[in-house]
């Protein structure tokens, strides 16, 4: 039998409404009122009293819902207004999945389920916009299928059997353009120079390949996994020099963190850097804290909330599989859109609206990171049009790990076991899909590569691969990310060898081929190896908490990767060949500085309306609607949270947890993002992101000597010259503040071709290039996290006073961006001064000295001012007298300048002392005090510069974003 | 005084479980984490527990609704065993999600009185926040002259909240006026207490509590500002917000205001106090 169980509510329809909201968002006008009802599919051996008996008593909420039953193999004749949204076969539907195995587990006869989201229009509601509402916002293509009218469907069995057919590509004899129609038809995104080093080493081995063995060496070698580019030869050449590098990561990045660690000597507390799935770094006796942050973001252009989903996924199991595991204690995400308001009719072809993509990937974050389990605590959202299209989607995850669990290795002869959940056709050319730009086709012709997560999935897993990694039930762990299982074994065996029996593989239905299996992108998988003594115990260990494992093959000393299906060997490899065949990228990089446009500010705004603009511009404005979505409080260590202040409602500066609830130590985590900068000069773009990052973390009490770093790169074409030259420039500068500042890079990432390209009606091609992001996260650490200082101020009487220089530097800041100016220099990092200013602020907090501290980023002082009063819920009465006779810098300077290392002190009369011992000779300057009034007013001379309500400031900046 | 045994019972998506169980041990209990599967093939292991605790989290990706999965293996196969636990003199309590799970499974609103629930329309339930998604945040709460073990000695109390599907819907007038007359109301979202308040002594009444309050006080729409829960017999608690999130008084969202760093306990420790001393 096959059943329908609808669910309808009873009295408010919320979804109706959101639904309705949705359409007016899109300006469908004509649809007045929207119905909805969720549905389940159910097919088993079920009568008609048992199917109501699962309706009443398991699927439906008797107080505020009521249910239908039909049978859906009898012909439904009535009226076909009924929209019908259900997920593509095959595509992860883990609200079925769950209700099968409750049935199941109480003794229902039920071989499969489905979900259905059902939508009700009026009758006069137009067609076109009905139809648009459809398929724009209800359904998303690559995941989900429309149905209108009544459902009438016999089965929902999926799956057919596979037959096994081995296929040998005949590469040898391909000329340069088969070459290249094999690598394109087949979504490798291999170059002719990788085919011809592919074919000639077939030749020399004198067979053709197998599609498994190509598939592999495509997985291996692609941009996502290899990052050849930034690994490659760069020939770089700017305004003054010339320079190669043979490895432009390992001489920047990587030699900053070589550098450093040889100056602390015996004190250098990096662990393992740029070695495991996660950069580790010292934290107490007992553990070490890991950090990875990765990107996800052609997933997410094309479906928001499942790319968003599997990009946290993805990035908690890196820790997971960082040395033996790591317990994984927080998030972080940071997203790039194109404005939300932009308008709809303006969309290109195959562009999803960004306030959708907005919405869609807070939800898929929201809803990975809250079911793990895994506070979501920092973060930020930056906006730029440039990101239409093609937006950015950074996740990260911090996690701590026993001192003794750092080193693994599998062995010959241990068992290659998957772990956690199945595998599907999901995913399928998802590593070599990332490596290539986006095209307006892409929503068709990668719908494979889109996926959704299952969070619960991966917290079984998580829960039982801590305990087997306590007990010492493996020998090594990997997380199955970009390219599956090929990407995880090949690199687990890299030294030894591995023979893996893809039949073997638990499979989510039947039907795939080999390569399928082995190239497979299904969520929520780890690879083992685990002994064969030690086998019992660990698979006991994971049944007894429902998590699946199975044996696939073994580890085995041969140097060799072998491939099986049901005893006929299908591949085979040698790992040198893997690892280290692939040909040397070699690229030209070129800097040119971008021409300097002078245009003067609109003289119509006062210094009161630049402040409101500034606080109400998107990048700035508060972020509340998203952050209130988040868990960021589980696993009960948060100390500083993201929003504080005396409503709880202020822009926090980082913050701080502790992941050990019997100690005090802390740990901090901030990140600094400009792209703005980068428009004017990459290289301080990225120095001021390091700097940002660094301000941030030390506002709120983290030691700067040791605060860690990370680099997440997103880049446009890189094959294009000039792009590349803009990497290599803010490569340079990662190199340069991170040795100045004594803070070691230990893990990275970069996503490089972010372009999207699209036909226009007059089939011309257009395309758009993201800036130049640099995401850069810091992870810092706290003695004592009693000791924290948050952003809001405290008591009136208190003075302010601004640490750091002021310089002109206008150039990139949010000044010139709400006032249309444009020609101001881009702030730069003293790398001198900076190191020593960030340790008198933390010598200052240490010692108890600051009541509250703020960074001052975008919107520079009058920005930090404005936040920091109505966090506080208290006024303040600021001159810049002083400051402007010393620096000669015009209010407008003063006020704005988005000079790098800057922060805004408050301290109690009876310290300013001992404050100013400690800042002896570094720049400090008195701004005024804290009052009780509801206002901020700052003076400069005789004049009043700003004078505006408390009130007034804050609703400027809490309005752009507070969505229902 | 002897330790009270803790089974702090986790399924598939439980994820408060850890820190709630230190929170028991922390006051003087033996709180001991035991997976569903180990429950259900041994129902007979709850008999060595004196305080049941379902802590937060996603049981089961709360996929069909939150907490009904969990809920409905409770009914099922440990129905007998939950039965007997809820005769005797012991406690119950459920946070967050597993209040969600109390209450889909039916062991409250009414306890021991009304298990196992008859199969109609049952009294009540937790449904979506009216706002319509998952909403983290610190409520103020005040009880309500209930006869909940848990809540002796507290009048009002700070707590996160942090729930997609809280508010509490109950099916008629009739069954909000039950819990009224039995003393289940237990928990109210409220406004901050005031400052003439406070300085006088005095208390809100009931009916103040339970005129409904709009947003941000009342968070999800909860009928009768209610956040909690107990049965008639004051030995079961469901509460939404998490008294194990302001076990520690860093973790209060003011503390760097209210110079709160000082003696490092939070107010949310109390319940957990309370559910121990019930056995001293």
């Amino acid at each position: 039998m096959l059943w329908e169980v609808e669910i309808r509510p009873v009295g408010v329809d919320r979804d109706g409404l959101r639904v309705l909201q949705q359409c007016r968002d899109f300006g469908a006008q004509s649809i007045s009122a929207v119905k909805t009802a969720r549905s389940f599919l159910i097919e088993g051996d079920l009568d008609q009293a048992a199917i109501t008996r699962v309706a009443s008593g398991l699927l439906t909420d008797a107080v505020v819902e009521t249910a239908e039953i039909r049978d859906l193999a009898r012909k439904d004749d009535r009226a076909g207004a009924t929209l019908n949204v259900l997920f593509k076969p095959g595509v992860t539907d883990n609200v079925a999945e769950s209700v099968k195995h409750a049935l199941i587990a109480a003794n229902h006869s039920v071989t499969a389920v489905r979900t259905c989201h059902k939508f009700w229009f009026p009758a006069d509601a137009a067609k076109a916009e009905v139809e648009r509402i459809a398929t724009r916002v209800l359904a998303n293509d690559a995941i989900q299928q429309v149905v209108w009218g009544n459902l009438h469907l016999t089965t929902l069995a999926m799956g057919s059997d596979y037959t096994f057919q081995r296929i040998v590509l005949p590469l040898r004899a391909m000329d340069d353009a088969a070459l290249m129609k094999t690598s394109r038809e087949g979504q490798l995104s291999l170059t002719l120079a990788e085919m011809h080093t592919i074919q000639q080493h077939f030749q020399e081995q004198q067979r053709d390949p197998t599609d498994i063995e190509l598939e592999t060496i495509a997985q291996t070698w692609s941009e996502h996994c290899s990052h050849k580019t930034l690994r490659g030869r760069v020939r770089y050449r700017d305004e003054q020099r010339e320079h190669t590098f043979n490895n432009l990561l390992k001489e920047t990045i990587f030699a900053a963190t070589v550098e450093i660690r040889n100056k602390l000597g015996a004190d250098d507390w990096c662990v393992s850097v740029f070695e495991d799935n996660a950069g580790v770094v010292k934290f107490d006796d007992k553990q070490h804290v890991c950090f990875k942050v990765e990107t996800h973001n052609h997933p997410s252009a094309i479906e928001p909330y499942g790319g968003a989903n599997t990009g946290l996924g993805g990035v908690i199991r890196d820790p997971l599989g960082t040395g033996l595991g790591a317990r994984p204690i927080c998030n972080t995400d940071i997203f790039c859109f194109a404005p939300p308001d932009t308008a709809a009719a303006s969309l290109p072809p195959g562009v999803l609206h960004p306030r959708a993509v907005m919405q869609g990937v807070v939800s898929g974050v929201r809803d990975y990171g809250n079911r793990m389990g895994i506070p979501t605590v920092n973060g930020s959202i930056l906006f730029d049009k440039r990101y239409l299209g093609n937006p950015l989607v950074f996740c990260g995850n911090v996690a701590m790990i026993p001192v003794d669990k750092i080193q693994k290795a599998a062995q010959p002869g241990d068992y290659i076991v998957a772990l956690g959940g199945r595998t599907g056709r999901d995913g399928i050319h998802g590593a070599t899909f990332s490596s290539v730009e986006l095209t307006h086709e892409s929503e068709h012709l990668s719908g494979g590569a889109v996926q959704i997560g299952n969070a619960i999935t991966e917290k079984m897993l998580m829960d039982v691969l801590l305990q087997a990694r306590d007990l010492g039930l493996y020998t090594a762990v990997t997380d199955c990310g970009a390219g599956g299982f090929s990407s995880a074994v090949g690199e687990m065996g890299a030294e030894t060898g591995a023979h893996v029996r893809l039949e073997l593989a638990p499979l989510k239905y039947a039907g795939l081929s080999y390569t399928e299996i082995w190239i497979s992108e299904a969520q929520e998988r780890m690879v083992l190896s685990v002994s064969p003594q030690k086998w019992e115990e660990f698979h006991a260990l994971c049944a007894s908490e429902g998590v699946e494992a199975t044996v696939l093959g073994e580890f085995t000393n041969t140097g060799r990767l072998e491939l099986s299906y049901k005893g006929t060997p299908v591949g085979e490899l040698s790992m040198h060949f893997l690892h280290e065949g692939r040909p040397p990228v070699v690229r030209d990089a070129f800097y040119l500085p971008p021409a300097h446009v002078q245009h003067p500010a609109d003289p119509s705004l006062t210094a009161d309306a630049i402040l409101k603009k500034i606080l109400g511009s998107l990048n700035v404005c508060s972020k509340e609607w998203v952050i209130r979505q988040y868990d960021h409080e589980v696993q009960a260590g948060s100390v500083v949270k993201p929003l504080v202040g005396v409503a709880e409602d202020g822009p926090s500066d980082a913050a701080v947890i502790r992941p050990d609830l019997t100690s005090q130590r802390g740990v901090v985590i901030s990140c600094g993002m400009n792209p703005r900068f980068g428009d004017l000069d990459p290289y301080w773009m990225a120095a001021s992101a390091i700097d940002e990052a660094v301000r941030n973390c030390v506002a709120v009490g983290a030691d700067p000597a040791r605060i860690a770093i990370l680099d997440n790169f997103c880049w446009g074409y890189t094959d294009r010259p000039e792009t590349l030259g803009s990497l290599v420039r803010a490569a340079l500068a990662c190199r340069e503040i991170a040795i100045a500042f004594g803070t070691p890079f230990i893990s990275g990432k970069d996503s490089l071709n972010n372009e999207f390209s699209y036909l226009d009606a007059d089939e011309k091609k257009h395309t758009v290039a993201i800036p130049a992001s640099l995401l850069i996260s810091a992870l810092g650490q706290m003695d004592d996290v009693r000791l924290a200082v948050t952003m809001d101020l405290k008591t009136a009487g208190n003075h302010l006073l601004l640490v750091g220089n002021t310089l002109e530097e206008l150039g990139g800041s949010h000044y010139e961006f709400v006032t249309g100016a444009s020609g101001g220099h881009v702030p730069q990092v003293d790398a001198e001064h900076a190191p020593k200013i960030f340790t008198a602020v933390h010598a200052a907090i240490r010692d108890g000295l600051v009541r509250a501290s703020h960074d001052l980023s975008e919107g520079g002082l009058a920005a930090a001012l404005a936040e920091m009063c109505f966090a506080g819920g208290l006024g303040a009465e600021v001159s810049l007298t002083d400051l402007s006779a010393q620096t000669s810098l015009s209010a407008t300077a003063l006020l704005f300048s988005e000079s790098n290392t800057r922060f805004v002190l408050e301290v109690e009369p009876s310290k300013l002392d001992a404050l100013r011992k400690i800042f002896n000779g570094l720049p400090l300057a008195d701004l005024g005090t804290v009052t009780d009034s509801t206002r901020l007013r700052i003076v400069n001379g005789g004049q009043t510069e700003i004078e505006a309500e408390i009130a007034e400031l804050k609703t400027a900046w809490q309005q752009p974003l507070a969505w229902e | 005084m002897p330790r009270p045994r803790v089974c702090v019972l986790r399924a598939p998506g439980t994820n408060c479980d850890v820190e709630t169980a230190f929170a028991f041990e922390r006051v003087g209990a033996d709180a001991e984490r035991v997976h569903l599967f180990r429950l259900l093939e041994q129902p007979e292991r709850l008999k060595g527990f004196q305080i049941l605790c379902i802590p937060g989290g996603f049981s089961y990706g709360d996929d069909v609704g939150a907490g009904v999965i969990f809920g409905s293996q409770l009914r099922g196969r440990l129905g007998e065993a939950i039965h007997e636990y809820l005769q005797a003199d012991k406690l119950a309590l459920g946070i967050c999600n597993g209040f969600q799970v109390l209450m889909k499974a039916g062991i409250l609103p009414g306890g021991s009185s009304a298990w196992p629930p008859s199969g109609g329309c049952p009294e009540a339930t937790l449904t979506w926040n009216d706002n319509g998604r998952y909403t983290a945040r610190w409520v103020h709460l005040e009880t309500a002259g209930s006869s909940s073990m848990f809540l002796r000695g507290i009048d009002s109390i700070e707590l996160p909240i942090a729930h997609g599907e809280g508010k509490v819907v109950p099916r008629d007038a009739d069954v909000l006026q039950a819990w009224s007359d039995n003393q289940q109301i237990a928990l109210c979202y409220s406004q901050p207490v005031t400052q003439e308040l406070a300085t006088a002594g005095a208390r809100r009444t009931r009916a103040e509590l339970t005129t409904t309050l709009g947003w941000p006080h009342n968070p999800n729409g909860s009928t009768a500002n209610i956040a909690g829960l107990c049965d008639p017999t004051g030995r079961v608690l469901g509460l939404m917000p998490h008294p194990e999130r302001f076990q520690f008084a860093t973790q209060h969202p003011q503390w760097t205001r209210r110079g709160l760093s000082g003696p490092d306990e939070g107010a949310g420790l109390k319940l957990f106090r309370n559910a121990v001393e019930y056995f001293g």
